[in-house]
């Protein structure tokens, strides 16, 4: 009942091919962006900002990123943390060594790089599929840390091999405080999730979904199987190579590479995992949840020892989330292998009938 | 979602209130879980142990209570990031001072700390040229710091090998990371001033694959090996050297490789010989560990008693004494109430503790004495070294300072370099 | 000459070891075409429980190898009930998605009941250079990879064997052929998965006593089910020939590579040198030395 379409017409192409058709779906989501943009930079205290909601933003980015690779492309990939790094260091690199360069170009530069080092790693998957293609991937999860303490030069000759990045400055403006840092997050979020939104309702799209589906009828009926897999594996590296600049310069500071190891790569499969393959929402719900939950249950197990009167170690705390983690992902895996962003299509599904059932 | 976030949201602030008395919050971001759990978890008991014993023996701190908390990050930086920003919102004036015991969060705070006004101390590792607390001056690496435990662990050498260290061969066995890259200038330096060869070997991450490493050891076939590796890989260092047949007690590690964890896990017997440097010795003869057994594990309050003076254990409460000594300072000028963090940096900035004072506090010779200003945040710069004989540590020297200047020279150089990269002009708070 | 037999050698040893874990993916990737990802929380659980049960309840080893091949056995049995059945018709990449789900919940298991410190494993053999050996030839072998190579190698071959001759072992290749026709010619599809899973668990478990006693049972034992991972692509899913020849081969190339290869490019080439090199190989053979080649029907 709350969800029909009738009464709607679109009376023109360009009505008709907008992103948001649906006018509840417009509605929603503007008010979201506002809310998001305007209200909770006020009400938002700086811990929610600083350890919750620039995290997220971050990794849905990634996310985003992983999911054009594997869920609309289908290639499987587990070295997602290592375009971000290649994007951190890259975005590092354009921001200290060309002088005045707005912080915009080396975030873009530091896409770029990650891009072309995405195709290198991307060929392979024009003869291996499957999970052989997801070891191949490895094969990049470990070279690229190496290469990045190896050579010094990344690093800026650092006798660590840490980067720490410089202050950003936008237009004169210094970004520097969790609320500025996260509303400068938040825009390029949203213009990438258009973007990528994009992308996936055009022909590339519709071909990366076509090689995921069946590759070899896609080849058949003539689209460019090389050309589409490189270039998703160039989109998908551009995105987790921004999320790693983003990363390094407005979340943690400085980054070493060991940041960006297997653990990252399998936290962002995770993300796209449960929120939703091939679903642009799903990396936002994944993000948010895999964001959320160790905290939540952090905070609920604490508030259970205080309640109850009995001490839990912390280390106890961390173990009983990893345990709850992985039974939340064969749950999820088990009651809706296609993620949070499935039950959100069934929601609106049921928001359609209600108030019958069907 | 919506929900989830607002429940959660209520609990955090709920939990807020918990600790807003007037009492010292000590926030403990920590790691009892992961791939370095086995390191971290002796460390933070001994750390919470000495706070526990300061509220029962001495009832807080010029009877101000103590109350802390801790934060499970797992070595994850980002975790650890999140554990201090939630570790911030608590307590009255805030965690009073942060001990990332991580090389990734330490970078990762550099400059948030000093904003928020949070010390950090960094005791024994970390960034080095914090040590110039003109460039740095909310970052204590205290007692020691990494370049002159290098330094000092060639002089160690120097002092125990056969005539000396002069064109001897020696190999550094180091953690492909960060914290591995660390010592190398310093070594560097050294080999070229005291002419011996220096051969450097990398372990990748983890380091619990060492057999290529070895054998490229023994083909080398140096006179010592300095181990500078953290988690699985001392075990594997120590295994591995038996494997191929090279005497542990050629092999001197550093303090993060020096631990009964490493040595246990090995084997005790295999890592007989096994030297280490550290910057607290071991044991439980010193009255301060007497009085935890007696104050906290006597009555049950204890964190493990199987930790009670191993090197972990007692560097965790070296750590919680050299903080609560800078509160204590700090409370000598601004009154015996709740410190703020800038109060802290202060006292730890003028932190002073003679062989007297620590004699006094039950921990004898445990820690050399420290005195700090605003140009040396390290305070001591001293070394020591201990053996392990199958069953535990013996001391094998006495407190070894290295090459101070040539360190200094370094510190300056990097701090000022850092201070020309960052704009900040060297100055004393 | 002799570094170099040492290298070698020392590579094929430690192949072994890498071998041992494989052969659990392979069992199970034979036998329900589901690429465990768990193998190594498996491997860290059975080592942990060991070494747990030893020092709590103070048995001494044989009985406690019968109590962890029970406790493995369970965990077989339970995992195929819980996770692998109401997954059934998925395709293979939510089964392997379930499965990196289990490796979290038996890591986050193991550490809350047996506690989360290092312990060391002590099977009775030394790792020390075999004195004769060094004595002769001047090269270091150590007893305990001979030991390792020894018991690896037995069980290989009575895997090959169970696999080839026992009825349970040609059920075994059925079902991995077919789920849908072994089930018609009456082989009772769950039994079978309990079954090999659990015989995966006992896989798990040796590995674990032999990689336990070498670095030490801690945290970062889960990590050598990534090293199996080239050897898996070389010797190819489905083959435990494949497993034990991939494990010798990146062995004996990857310590080959860190002595030979790695000082020219600084050294702790280790890491990836497998990973590029199963990737290199794979361009050639993408399948691997024994695996099944996919035939597309499209």
């Amino acid at each position: 009942m709350f969800y029909r379409e009738n009464g709607q017409f679109k009376i023109s192409y360009s009505k008709d091919q907008a992103l948001l058709t649906i006018s509840q779906d417009k509605f929603f989501i503007f008010a979201l962006v506002a809310f998001s943009l305007l209200i909770v930079p006020f009400i938002a205290s700086d811990y929610w900002l600083t350890a919750i909601l620039i995290p997220f933003l971050v990794f849905t980015l990634a996310a985003l990123g992983l999911n054009i690779l594997t869920g609309y492309a289908g290639q499987l990939s587990l070295g997602t943390a290592a375009f971000m790094a290649v994007g951190a260091y890259a975005a590092y690199n354009f921001q200290i060594r060309v002088p005045n360069i707005p912080i915009i170009f080396s975030f873009i530069g530091g896409g770029l790089i990650a891009a072309a080092v995405g195709v290198l790693f991307g060929l392979p998957s024009l003869r291996i599929r499957g999970f052989y293609l997801a070891v191949a991937t490895l094969a990049a999860q470990f070279f690229i840390p190496w290469l990045l303490i190896k050579v010094e030069w990344f690093s800026n000759y650092n006798p660590s091999g840490v980067i720490t990045t410089p202050p950003v400055t936008f237009f004169g403006f210094i970004i520097d405080t969790p609320v500025s840092k996260y509303i400068f997050i938040l825009v390029i979020v949203i213009l990438l999730t258009i973007l990528a939104k994009n992308l996936i309702r055009s022909k590339i799209g519709r071909s990366w979904m076509a090689v995921r589906d069946m590759d070899i009828a896609a080849e058949v009926i003539g689209i460019p199987i090389m050309k589409t897999k490189l270039i998703a594996f160039a989109v998908s590296s551009f995105y987790c190579g921004v999320a790693g600049a983003v990363y390094a310069f407005l979340y943690l500071g400085s980054v070493e590479p060991d940041g960006f190891n297997i653990d990252l790569s399998f936290r962002i499969l995770f993300m796209i995992i449960i929120g939703g393959i091939g679903s642009v929402m799903g990396s936002y719900f994944g993000a948010a949840f895999i964001t959320l939950l160790p905290i939540l249950l952090e905070n609920i197990i604490h508030f259970l020892a205080v309640a109850l009167s009995i001490t839990i170690s912390s280390a106890v705390t961390s173990v009983l989330q990893l345990l709850i983690f992985g039974a939340l992902i064969i749950f999820f895996l088990i009651v809706e292998p296609h993620g949070l962003a499935r039950l959100w299509s069934i929601l609106k599904e049921k928001l359609r009938l209600w108030p019958f059932p069907y | 979602m919506r929900k989830l976030s607002f429940l959660s949201f209520i609990f955090i602030f709920f939990l807020n209130h918990l600790y807003a008395e007037d009492s010292q919050f000590f926030g403990i971001a920590g790691y009892r879980v992961g791939p370095y759990a086995a390191g971290g978890t002796p460390f933070f008991t001994g750390y919470i142990d000495y706070l526990k014993l300061l509220n029962e023996r001495d009832g807080g701190l010029n009877k101000v209570n103590i109350t802390w908390e801790e934060c499970e990050f797992e070595y994850n930086t980002a975790k650890g990031l999140e554990c201090y920003e939630r570790l911030k919102t608590r307590g009255k004036t805030g965690p009073t001072a942060i001990h990332p015991m991580s090389t990734g969060v330490t970078y990762g705070l550099m400059d948030k700390a000093p904003k928020d006004e949070i010390p950090l101390i960094t005791l024994g590792y970390g960034r080095t040229d914090a040590t110039d607390g003109r460039v740095f001056p909310w970052v204590f690496p205290l007692v020691t710091n990494y370049w002159s435990q290098a330094s000092a662990i060639i002089e160690f050498i120097n002092q125990k090998a056969k005539d000396g260290i002069q064109g001897k061969k020696i190999v550094l066995l180091y953690h492909d990371s960060a914290y591995g890259k660390e010592p190398q200038n310093v070594i560097e330096q050294e080999a070229k001033k005291l002419k011996f060869e220096l051969v450097k070997v990398p372990v990748p991450h983890p380091g619990n694959e060492q057999q290529s490493q070895w054998l490229q050891i023994r083909k080398e076939r140096p006179d010592w090996v300095i181990l500078w590796g953290w988690g699985v890989m001392n075990a594997t260092a120590i295994k591995t050297a038996q494997k191929v047949g090279f005497k542990r007690n050629k092999i001197v590690g550093n303090w993060w490789a020096g631990s009964e964890i490493d040595t246990e896990a090995a084997g005790g017997k295999v890592a007989k010989g096994y030297y280490a440097a550290t910057l607290n010795l071991s044991g439980s003869d010193f009255k301060v560990v007497q009085d935890i057994k007696k104050y906290v594990y006597d009555k049950g309050k204890g964190g493990n008693e199987k930790y009670l003076g191993t090197v972990l254990w007692n560097r965790g409460v070296v750590a919680a004494l050299v903080t609560v000594e800078g509160v204590k300072k700090a409370q000598s000028k601004y009154g015996n109430k709740v410190m703020t963090g800038a109060q802290v940096r202060w006292g730890l900035e003028n932190l002073s503790l003679s062989k007297d004072d620590l004699k006094k506090l039950g921990f004898g010779d445990m820690v050399p004495p420290i005195k700090l200003s605003c140009e040396n945040h390290e305070g001591a710069g001293l070394t020591r070294f201990q053996q392990w004989d199958g069953k535990q540590w013996t001391v094998a020297s006495d407190w070894i300072g290295g090459d101070k200047k040539l360190v200094r020279n370094m510190i300056e150089k990097s701090a000022a370099q850092y201070a020309k990269e960052k704009n900040i002009t060297p100055k004393c708070l | 000459m002799t570094f170099f037999l040492e290298v070698l050698i020392g590579g094929l040893l430690s192949g072994v070891m890498y071998s041992l874990v494989a052969l659990g993916f392979v069992l199970i990737y034979k036998a329900s075409g589901v690429f465990n990802f768990a193998q190594g929380a498996m491997v860290f659980f059975a080592a942990l429980s060991f070494v747990g049960i030893q020092i709590n309840f103070g048995l001494s080893f044989w009985p406690t190898l019968m109590v962890v091949i029970i406790l493995m056995i369970i965990v077989g049995v339970l995992t195929e009930k819980f996770v692998l059945r109401p997954l059934v018709n998925q395709p293979q990449i939510t089964l392997f998605m379930a499965t990196i789900g289990l490796t979290f919940f038996l890591e986050g298991l193991a550490q809350l009941v047996w506690g989360t410190d290092v312990h060391p494993l002590d099977i009775g053999i030394e790792d020390a250079p075999i004195e004769f050996i060094l004595d002769r030839f001047d090269m270091v072998i150590s007893a305990f990879d001979l030991f390792a190579a020894i018991i690896s190698g037995t069980l290989v071959v009575s895997l090959a064997i169970f696999f080839q001759v026992t009825k349970i072992g040609r059920a075994l290749r059925a079902v991995a052929d077919d789920h849908q026709a072994a089930l018609s010619i009456g082989i009772p599809l769950k039994q079978i998965w309990a079954i090999v899973w659990s015989v995966a668990g006992f896989v798990a478990l040796v590995a674990g006593l032999m990689w336990g006693s070498r670095n030490g049972v801690q945290f970062a034992l889960t990590f050598v089910a990534l090293k199996a991972l080239p050897v898996l692509i070389i010797g190819g899913f489905d083959s435990v020939l494949g497993a034990i020849l991939g494990g010798l081969i990146i062995g004996a190339l990857e310590k080959l590579a860190e002595v030979y290869i790695g000082p020219m490019l600084g050294g702790g080439i280790e890491g990836w040198f497998a990973y590029v090199a199963a990737l290199l190989f794979l361009l050639i053979r993408p399948e691997g030395m024994f695996g099944e080649k996919k035939i597309d029907r499209i």
